[in-house]
Order: structure tokens, then sequence, then C-alpha cells
């Protein structure tokens, strides 16, 4: 327990130590570790930019696909309902023709059958009067009796 | 110290409690004793921390660090993070101190662990019998009174300089006579002069006195126990619990050499930002 020189010599080590402390060894390990620190933090503030980036872009992928699907939907609707137009005017102009064709055959059937009949018709007014010239041996005036002849061709 | 050689446990503790002196005045007056042991072995330790930190300092890389790199940054952070928790201001010249303080104050304690006879077996072997007898080597610089008072008083002189630069020299002054007691009228204030200059010396210097007398009642102790149980390894029968113990005390002793040197570093760094503080 005797405080003497040596006292001095450790108050001048520890003096000249922490000088070369605050001078060599604190201010360049200090910069490094802070110049670090704000490198972290710099890395971590982009990767939070990128991944909101991210999510940003990928919101906008599924607004883009899903107005792509419904965009498509549309055009499928739409030319599905073109083509059922399409095909329902064919439809109807094909019946129009049809029923245009039946009714020409049948007025020819009808105005035919009206010819055959008034054929039909005099002959056998003919046939009748001949008939009758032969029942009644005589000759009839078919003038005077033409119009008896008509009446009886149209009863037929 | 020692007397007649008369062996036996007490001539080798009064033995290994001596100092390696080198006196620098004729009349061998006993202020002019350097005890060339602790002054050795304490520069020796500051000039290897001193080396290692400045040779990663020197490099120091702000990317990926190597594990040594990493190692003195930790040391740093550590120091740093207890200053910033305690001091609150520019932190350029605290920290460094701070850190000087614990990385010497440690490895001077850490010379407690290596074994007490090392010192007397080197120079047994390399400078034979007869410089041993004569020749004593104390590892432990902090087991020595005057490197604790050195580094104590030193550190109230970086206290007293912060408060000085804190307050101004006129506040400094101002205060070491009108703080902890005020008083509103003049007449009061003078009264309380003199106990309040009395009150703040003692203060003041019971800050070195308890810094000082901790570390080296801790490792003086630490070191006296070391020797007790290096007597126990003279004989056979007590050589194994002589081990134990010594293996025992030394993993406890770990804990007290970081701890006394996280303590001296506490301290002074409480010191200084009570010094800054305004009363």
């Amino acid at each position: 327990m005797e405080i003497n020189m040596t006292f001095l010599g450790q108050m001048i080590s520890f003096a000249i130590l922490v000088w070369f402390t605050t001078k060599f060894i604190w201010p360049q390990l200090n910069g490094a570790i802070e110049e670090r620190q704000k490198k972290v933090a710099e890395g971590l503030a982009a990767a939070e930019r990128a991944r909101a980036e991210l999510k940003d872009a990928d919101a906008k992928v599924a607004t883009e696909i899903k107005q792509a699907r419904l965009q498509a939907t549309e055009i499928i609707d739409k030319a599905q309902q073109q083509a059922n137009q399409m095909l329902d005017k064919a439809r109807a102009e094909a019946t129009a023709e049809i029923n245009r064709l039946k009714a020409q055959a049948q007025d020819e059937i009808a105005s035919m059958a009206q010819r055959a009949r008034e054929q039909l018709r005099e002959q056998v007014g003919a046939l009748a009067v001949k008939g009758a010239e032969k029942i009644v041996q005589r000759e009839i005036d078919p003038a005077a009796h033409k119009a008896l002849l008509d009446q009886l061709a149209a009863e037929i | 110290m020692a007397s007649e050689p008369q062996g036996g446990l007490t001539e080798y503790i009064q033995h290994h409690l001596n100092h390696l002196t080198v006196n620098f005045s004729a009349d061998h007056f006993w202020f002019w004793n350097l005890r060339a042991d602790s002054i050795v072995v304490s520069f020796v330790l500051g000039a290897a921390f001193c080396l290692w930190f400045w040779l990663f300092a020197r490099k120091a890389t702000s990317g990926v660090p190597s594990k040594g790199q990493a190692l003195v940054e930790l040391a740093i952070e550590f120091v740093d993070t207890q200053v910033k928790d305690t001091f609150h201001g520019d932190r350029r010249t605290v920290t460094p101190l701070a850190l000087s303080i614990f990385m010497w104050v440690f490895l001077m304690n850490a010379m407690d662990l290596l074994p007490v006879d090392l010192a007397g077996w080197l120079v047994h072997t390399f400078a034979g019998d007869e410089v041993a007898h004569h020749t004593y080597f104390r590892m432990v610089p902090t087991a020595d009174i005057n490197t604790t008072v050195g580094l104590s008083v030193a550190v109230l002189f970086i206290v007293i300089g912060h408060g000085i630069k804190a307050k101004g020299g006129f506040g400094f002054g101002k205060e070491l006579l009108t703080a902890p007691f005020h008083a509103s009228n003049p007449i009061a204030k003078l009264i309380l002069v003199i106990p309040n200059f009395l009150l703040n010396v003692v203060e003041t210097l019971s800050k070195p006195v308890s810094l000082a007398m901790r570390l080296f009642g801790n490792m003086y102790g630490g070191e006296l126990v070391f020797m007790l149980i290096a007597g126990l390894m003279v004989s056979w029968i007590s050589f194994v619990p002589g081990v134990v113990f010594n293996t025992a005390w030394a993993i406890f002793h770990i804990l007290i050499i970081a701890l006394q040197a996280f303590i001296f570093m506490m301290l002074t760094i409480v010191y200084i930002a009570t010094a800054r503080e305004h009363h």
C-alpha cells in the first residue's frame, strides 16, 4: 500500500492510451460501423420499396387480366349473338322461300286443276249433247238449247 | 518485506507480494520507487490493445467485416451502447475513453489468471536460483494500488475537465460554492459557502478513492486467494483439492475480471455525465 512514482507512470500510460484510442482506433471503427448501419438501413428500405412495388404490379396485373377476361367474354357473347341472328335470318328467309314456292306450286296446281275441270266440263257437255242427240234421234239446235246445255255443264 | 527466509506459506505469500522495484534517487526516498513490474506489464498490455485494435481500425471496412473486425466492433459497440444509455452528449471523446478503460483494465485484470508462479519460474529457469531469490515480479498491475490510483486520478481530472467545459470556469466554481445547499438571500448564501465547498470537495475526492480502492481490493484479494490455493499444492495430500479450488476460483474470477473492468468504465461514464449536469 505504498503510493510512489509508479502512480505517475501509470497516469501517463493511461493518458497515452486514451489519446491513441481517441485518435487512431475509435474514429475509424466507429465510422465503419455507422456507414454499415446506414447501408443496412438503405438496403432494408429498398427491399421494402421493392416489395410495395411488386404488390402494386401484382394488383395491376390482376385487374388487367380481369379486364381482358371480361372483354373476351363480351366478344364471345357478341359473336354468338351475331351467329344466332344470322341463323335466324337465314331460317326466316328459307321459310319465306319455301312458303313462296309452296304457294306458287299450289296456285299452279289450282289453275291446272281448274283448266282440267273446264276441259272436262266442255268435253262432258259435248258428250252430253251427243248423248242427248242420240237419245232424241233428232237434231237439236245447239243455238236453241245452248242455255240448257250450259246449265247442264255447270251442274257436272 | 520478506524477513529471513523461514519457509512455509507465510514466507511464500510475502515473497509473492513484493514488487520489482527500481529506485531513482540517491537517498532511496520511498516516493522515487518505481514498480517496474506494474509499469512494464500494464504498458505491454496497453500496447497490445492499441496494436490489436489499430490493426483492425486501419483496414476497417463498412462492407462485410472479417471475424477479427467483428470481434473488435463487438467490443466497441458494447461500450458505446453503455455510454449512449448513460451519457447524452458528444460521445466522440467519451466512448474512446470508456473503451480504453474497459479494455485496459480487463486485460490487466486478466493477468490474474496466469499461474502465480509463472513469472518466478521463468526467472528461475533463465536467470538461476540466486537471481530468483532477490527478484520479485507481480503479474497483475491492477493489484497494485499505484495503477488503480493512477487511473482514477486521471479519471478525476477528466471529470473535472468535463465539468468546466460544460459550465464554464465561473459556473463550475460557482456550483462548487452554492450547491448542494441552496439559499435565496445573500447572507444565507454566504454562510452556506463553507459547508457547500467542504461537501463538494469530499464528494469529488470520494470518487477516485472509491474507484481505485474497489478495483485494487478486488484484484489484490483475488490474487491473495490464488496464492493461498497455490500453497495447498505443496503437499501431495492437498494437491487434488488445490487443483479443484484453483479451477473453481479461476472460473469465478473470470466474472470478477470482466465485472470490475465494466464497473470502472461505467462509473467513469456516470461521473462524466453527472459533472455535465447543472445543479
